[in-house]
C-alpha cells in the first residue's frame, strides 16, 4: 500500500528545511543509540556491489566446453557480437555474500517485528512453505513438461483452484494472474468480454473514492474510464449516489469489501441488486480478504468476480515487494471468458492444462502472461490451506478481527484518541482507519512524523496518507498472528510518542534517528533521478 | 487457535473487555449482514500437523518430472541453467525474504539498494541507460512496453514479428483488446535465409499508425536476428511518416522500437542499445532463478532517457539523508497507479522483489568476465549439439541462422511419439513446437535448449536417444 501522497513529493517540510539532531540522545525510547552521534551502521557509507571487487576477480568458474573448436565466426558473426562485455562486479564469492547479507541488515523485516501496513496484510509467514516449494518436484519443474510427467503439480493447482472456488463462493477459478493489479486487469477485461459478447459496449467503471489506486489504474489500462462513487457518512458506499451514477453504459463496480477503511458495508446486498439491475458486473478486489474467510463469502455477497492476493491472505512471503500471485475466480456467467490455459480433469481422474486453441467458439480472453502462472506462490498458498483446514481459515479471520479491534480499543483511550480520532465506524473487521488530523493540528505533528518516530521503537508503521478520503490517514492490520502483548507494546508506543510530541514535537518531526539513513530527500531523488550507478 | 494464532482464553476474556463485546460472535453480528454470512462451515479438508503437510507437498512433488530426474532439453521461455547456493541462502534471508515494498526507506535501505544495483546490471546488459526494478516476467512485460508505446504516441496499432514467443504473442493481444490496439503480425523469412523476421514484410508493415515494433533476440526459433537492421528498418519506415499523437523521437513519425531480449545471451550479443532498439524487455527467469513450473520469476524492463517518465513498475533512486549520508528510495512515483490512479503509467504494484535480487546476484557472482565465458560455452556446445542431431538420418536444421543455447530441428516422423520414446529412456529432448504454437508450419518442429548444465555426454546421450527412437517410430510406421 501507499505511504505518501503526491504532496509529500513536491514538499516534504519533513525534509525541506530540517536541521540536522544529530541524534544527541532524542531517541529515548528507541534502539540502541551510539553515544555521540552515529550508529556503526550509520557510520558506514552505502557501497553498491559495483563500487566493490578488483578486476579478475571472481565467484563463477566455467566449465570446459568438451566440445570440437569451431571459429568465432561461424558460431557469431562479427556484427552481431557485443564488442565490450557489460560491466559487471569483479567480486569473488565471500565478497558477494558479505556484501548482500550486509546490506539485507540495512532492512527491517516481519520476522524481525510487528509489521501492521494496512491492507498488505502482513501476518507470519510460516518456514515450512519455503521448504516444500524447494521440493525438486516443484522447484525444477519445467512449465512445458508433459502433463503426464507433471500430474502432481496438476493436482496441486486443481486443488488450490477448488480451494479457492470454496472460499469464495465463487465455482470458476484461474489461478493466472501475477499479482493483485493483474488478477483486476484480468477482472476488467472479463467484464469487458462479457458485455462484448452480449453486443454491448458500455464504457464506464465505478469504484468508491476509497478504493485502491491499482483500481482505477486497471480501468484505464483496460480502455475504460472510472466514474468515482462517494462514500456515506458511515463510511459505506453512498447508495443513493451509485443509484444515480448506475446506468446502462456502466461495464462494472469494483469494491472492497471490507473497505479500505475496515468497514463491511452493510448495503452490499443492495448494492449488488443497483449494479445487476442495470446489468452491470460486480467486481471484488480481494485484498481484504483476510477478514471473512469461512465468515461471508464474496459470491453469496452477489459479487461476480473477484481477484486472491495469494501474498496476503495465503501468506506467500511478500519478497520486498513480489513476487505476488493474483487467482481469480468468476461465476457461472463469466466462466467461459477465463483466461487460458486452464486446469482440467478427465474422468479418468488424469489433469491436463486445456489451451482453447482452435477450439471453436472459445470465447477467453486469452493469455495474461508465459505459462501457468507463479506456481511457486501456489505450492505456499497450497500448503498454508492444508495446515489450516476449513476451521483454521475462519480462525485466522476471526483472529485478525479480534486483534485489529483489541487494538482499536487500545488506540481509542482518551490520551490517543484525542489525537488521532477513528473517523467511521465504531468496530472495524481486519484493519481500521484512523485520523492524524487533530495530531496535526493540535501538536504540529503530522502522520508521516508519527510513522517515522515509530522506526525508533522498533516497529514498522502502519499504511498512511491512505485512504484519501481520511485526513493524515494512518491505516492499522495487524493480523491474526501477532500476539496481544504485541498489540500491547504497539499501542503503548503510539501513547508514548504522543505524549512526547506534547512535550516537544520538535522529536518526532526529526526523527527517525536510531535507522541506518535518517528522513532522505525524496524530492531530490525525482527532480534529478539517478537511477543506475555510475561507472568509471 | 489455528495454526499461527496465540490467544488464550485469558487473552481473549481481556481483549473482548476491552472491546466492550460480550463475544468474538458480537463483533460480527454488529457488522455483517445476515444475509450475506455463510451459515456453515467451509468445505475444505481438516488442517493437518507441518509433518502432515510435509508429507503432502512431497508426495505430490514426487508426481513431478523434475530436471534433476531426466536429461532435459526443454527450454521455450525457461531454461535449466544451474542456480549457485549462495542464492538460495540469500533468498531465505529474513530480511529479504519477509519485508513488502520498501515504503519507509529509513528502513528499507537493504532491498532499495538491491533495486538500485539491479537496475544498473540491467542497464549494462542492455546498453540503455534506464531499468526498472521488476515488471512479472517475460510475456507481461511485452505487453506494458507496447502500453508503454500507446501512452507515448497515441497510435493505434503494433507491428509484431512471428519471431515472438508465442506466449508474448497472445499476452500482447489480450491487453491490446483491452486498450483497443490491433496488432499485424509479420512473418518469419522461409528457404534458405529462412527463420528470421522477413525484412520487406516489415517495412512493409509499419505505417503511420504504428506505434511500436517489436521482436525478439533471440527469437523463438532460436535464430539470433539482425536487431541493429529490423531497428533501423523500422525508423526509416517511421522517418518518411507525419509525426502522430504525442511522438517526440526520433525521426519525425518512428514507432518505438521494442526487443524482447533473452538476457543471458546478451553477454555474447550486441546489446539492444547499440543496436537502436528503444526499449528492451525480457524473462529474467534463466538469471538465477529456479523453474517452478513457469513462475514466480521476473521480467526485465529497460529503455532510453526518454520513456523514464512513462515506465511501469517501481524504480529506486539514490538521494541523501538530513545528514547527508548516501541513501535510497522509491522515486518517480507520481507515475504510479498509488498517485496517479487512473493516469498512472501502469496498474502494477506488487512485482517481483525477491527473484531480482537473484537475478542481481546471479548476475554478480557471473561477474564481467564469466557472463562472456558462459555465452561463450552456450554458444559451442549449442553449435556441437546442432550439427550433431542435424546428422542424424531423419533430422534436419528448421533454418540455418546462427543460434546462441537454443535451435530448432525438423523431424520427418510424429514428433510427439519420439518424445513418448525418448521420456521412456530417461530424456526430454525438447519442445514439441507444433503443440506449442499450433503453426502448421511448425508440424515435425523440435525446439532444443542446451544449458551449460548439459555437457558433450548429454548431448550425445540426446542424439543416440533421439536417432534410436526416430528409427523405432520409422519402423512403427511402415508396420502400421
Amino acid at each position: 500500500m501507499s505511504t505518501i501522497d503526491e504532496s509529500h513529493l513536491h514538499s516534504d517540510p519533513g525534509i525541506e528545511g530540517h536541521s540536522p539532531h544529530g541524534g544527541n540522545g532524542s531517541a529515548r525510547a528507541g534502539g540502541p543509540m551510539a553515544s555521540g552521534g552515529a550508529s556503526p551502521m550509520q557510520r558506514e557509507q552505502a557501497r553498491t556491489i559495483f563500487q566493490k571487487g578488483s578486476p579478475g576477480r571472481r565467484a563463477f568458474v566455467c566449465p570446459q566446453p568438451e566440445v570440437p573448436e569451431v571459429d568465432a565466426e561461424t558460431l557469431l558473426p562479427a556484427g552481431f557480437r557485443r564488442a565490450e562485455p557489460p560491466r559487471l562486479p569483479e567480486v569473488s564469492e565471500p565478497e558477494i555474500v558479505r556484501h548482500y547479507v550486509g546490506i539485507s541488515k540495512r532492512n527491517f523485516d516481519l520476522d524481525s517485528g510487528f509489521y501492521p501496513l494496512g491492507s498488505c496484510t502482513m501476518k507470519h509467514n510460516p518456514r515450512l512453505h519455503e521448504r516444500v516449494a524447494a521440493l525438486p518436484g516443484h522447484a525444477r519443474l519445467h512449465p512445458l513438461q508433459d502433463p503426464d510427467r507433471a500430474q502432481g503439480a496438476l493436482e496441486l493447482m486443481w486443488s488450490l483452484q477448488g480451494a479457492l472456488a470454496e472460499i469464495s463462493g465463487l465455482a470458476h477459478v484461474s489461478l493466472q494472474p501475477s499479482a493483485g493489479s493483474h488478477g483486476e486487469l484480468a477482472g476488467v477485461l472479463l467484464t469487458r468480454a462479457y458485455h462484448e459478447d452480449r453486443g454491448e459496449s458500455r464504457h464506464k467503471v465505478l469504484t468508491p473514492d476509497t478504493a485502491h489506486g491499482t483500481n482505477p489504474a486497471t480501468v484505464t489500462m483496460a480502455g475504460l474510464e472510472v466514474v468515482k462513487v462517494a462514500t456515506n457518512e458511515d463510511g459505506g458506499v453512498d447508495v443513493d449516489d451509485l443509484r444515480a451514477k448506475a446506468d446502462g453504459d456502466v461495464a462494472c463496480l469494483m469494491l472492497t469489501n471490507p473497505n479500505t477503511l475496515g468497514l463491511f458495508d452493510p448495503n452490499i446486498a443492495e448494492i449488488a441488486q443497483i449494479v445487476h439491475g442495470v446489468g452491470a458486473t460486480l467486481y471484488y478486489d480481494g485484498a481484504n480478504l483476510n477478514a471473512v474467510m469461512g465468515l461471508s463469502r464474496p459470491g453469496d455477497m452477489g459479487f461476480d468476480i473477484v481477484h486472491f492476493n495469494l501474498h496476503k491472505s495465503f501468506t506467500q512471503p511478500h519478497g520486498g515487494g513480489g513476487p505476488g500471485s493474483g487467482p481469480i475466480a468468476v461465476s457461472d456467467r463469466i466462466a467461459p471468458f477465463l483466461p487460458l490455459p486452464l486446469v482440467v480433469r478427465g474422468e479418468d481422474g488424469r489433469f491436463d492444462l486445456e489451451y482453447g486453441r482452435g477450439r471453436a467458439g472459445s470465447k477467453s480472453i486469452g493469455r495474461l502472461r508465459g505459462f501457468q502462472g507463479n506456481y511457486g506462490c501456489f505450492v505456499r498458498a497450497y500448503a498454508y490451506i492444508c495446515s489450516l483446514g476449513g476451521d483454521g481459515l475462519k480462525d485466522a479471520s476471526e483472529t485478525a478481527v479480534l486483534n485489529a479491534n483489541y487494538l482499536l480499543a487500545r488506540l481509542r483511550e482518551p490520551s490517543v484518541a484525542e489525537y488521532l480520532p477513528l473517523p467511521y465506524g465504531e468496530l472495524c473487521m481486519h484493519e481500521f482507519v484512523l485520523s492524524g488530523g487533530p495530531m496535526k493540528k493540535a501538536l504540529q505533528v503530522k502522520t508521516l512524523d508519527l510513522a517515522k518516530r515509530l522506526l525508533d521503537f522498533g516497529f514498522h508503521p502502519p499504511t498512511v496518507y491512505f485512504p484519501l478520503l481520511v485526513e493524515e490517514a494512518l491505516m492499522v492490520e495487524p493480523t491474526e498472528t501477532e500476539t496481544k502483548e504485541t498489540l500491547d507494546s504497539f499501542a503503548e508506543a503510539i501513547a508514548t510518542i504522543l505524549q512526547e510530541a506534547a512535550e516537544d514535537p520538535e522529536i518526532a518531526r526529526g526523527a527517525p534517528y536510531t535507522t541506518p539513513v535518517r528522513r532522505l530527500d525524496e524530492v531530490a531523488a525525482a527532480k534529478h533521478p539517478v537511477i543506475r550507478q555510475a561507472l568509471g | 487457535m489455528s495454526r499461527y494464532t496465540a490467544t488464550t482464553p485469558d487473552d481473549l476474556a481481556a481483549m473482548l473487555a476491552a472491546i466492550g463485546v460480550d463475544s468474538l460472535q458480537e463483533i460480527f453480528d454488529r457488522q455483517i449482514p445476515t444475509e450475506v454470512r455463510l451459515g456453515r462451515e467451509l468445505d475444505l479438508p481438516d488442517g493437518l500437523g507441518e509433518q502432515d503437510v510435509y508429507e503432502h507437498l512431497r508426495s505430490l512433488a514426487a508426481r513431478n518430472t523434475s530436471t534433476e530426474e531426466e536429461l532435459s532439453f526443454l527450454g521455450a521461455g525457461m531454461y535449466d541453467h544451474y542456480v549457485p547456493a549462495l542464492i538460495d541462502m540469500l533468498m531465505e534471508r529474513s530480511e529479504f525474504l519477509t519485508p513488502y515494498t520498501p515504503y519507509q526507506p529509513e528502513i528499507s535501505q537493504g532491498g532499495l539498494q538491491v533495486m538500485f544495483e539491479y537496475q544498473t546490471a540491467v542497464c549494462e546488459l542492455t546498453g540503455l541507460p534506464v531499468s526498472n526494478a521488476s515488471s512479472y516476467e517475460g510475456p507481461s512485460a511485452v505487453a506494458a512496453a507496447g502500453y508503454l508505446a500507446k501512452l507515448h504516441n497515441g497510435r493505434s496499432r503494433f507491428v509484431i514479428s512471428a519471431g515472438l514467443h508465442p506466449h508474448s504473442i497472445e499476452t500482447l493481444r489480450t491487453n491490446a483488446h483491452g486498450y483497443g490496439m490491433d496488432v499485424v503480425e509479420v512473418p518469419l523469412t522461409t528457404g534458405s535465409a529462412g527463420g528470421i523476421t522477413d525484412p520487406d514484410a516489415w517495412a512493409q508493415a509499419i505505417d503511420a499508425d504504428t506505434s511500436a515494433a517489436i521482436f525478439a533476440q533471440p527469437n523463438f526459433y532460436g535464430a539470433v536476428e539482425d536487431a541493429a537492421a529490423l531497428s533501423a528498418a523500422a525508423k526509416a519506415a517511421g522517418a518518411s511518416l507525419p509525426a502522430g499523437g504525442a511522438a517526440s523521437g526520433q525521426g519525425a513519425g518512428a514507432p518505438v522500437v521494442v526487443a524482447q531480449v533473452d538476457p543471458i545471451a546478451l553477454g555474447v550479443l550486441k546489446a539492444p542499445g547499440e543496436c537502436g532498439v528503444d526499449v528492451a524487455v525480457g524473462e529474467g527467469q534463466p538469471l538465477g532463478n529456479r523453474l517452478d513450473f513457469g513462475g514466480p520469476s521476473f521480467g526485465l524492463f529497460a529503455a532510453r532517457q526518454e520513456y523514464l517518465r512513462r515506465m511501469p513498475g517501481r524504480i529506486a533512486g539514490e538521494t541523501l539523508d538530513v545528514d547527508g549520508r548516501r541513501g535510497f528510495v522509491l522515486t518517480l512515483q507520481t507515475r504510479e497507479q498509488h498517485i496517479r490512479r487512473e493516469k498512472a503509467t501502469s496498474n502494477i504494484c506488487t512485482a517481483q522483489a525477491l527473484n531480482a535480487l537473484a537475478g542481481v546476484v546471479y548476475l554478480t557472482w557471473l561477474g564481467r568476465r564469466g557472463i562472456v565465458e558462459l555465452g561463450e560455452l552456450l554458444l559451442a556446445r549449442t553449435h556441437y549439439a546442432r550439427e550433431t542431431l542435424a546428422g542424424i538420418d531423419g533430422v534436419e536444421k528448421l533454418h540455418q541462422q546462427p543460434v546462441i543455447r537454443e535451435f530448432a530441428v525438423r523431424l520427418d516422423v510424429d514428433v510427439a511419439a519420439v518424445r513418448r520414446r525418448c521420456a521412456g529412456e530417461g530424456v526430454n529432448p525438447g519442445v514439441d513446437l507444433h503443440a506449442l504454437t499450433g503453426r502448421e508450419s511448425d508440424r515435425g518442429g523440435l525446439l532444443v535448449a542446451i544449458t551449460e548444465r548439459r555437457t558433450r555426454a548429454d548431448i550425445d546421450r540426446l542424439a543416440r536417444v533421439l536417432e534410436h527412437a526416430i528409427a523405432a517410430e520409422r519402423q512403427a510406421a511402415v508396420l502400421a
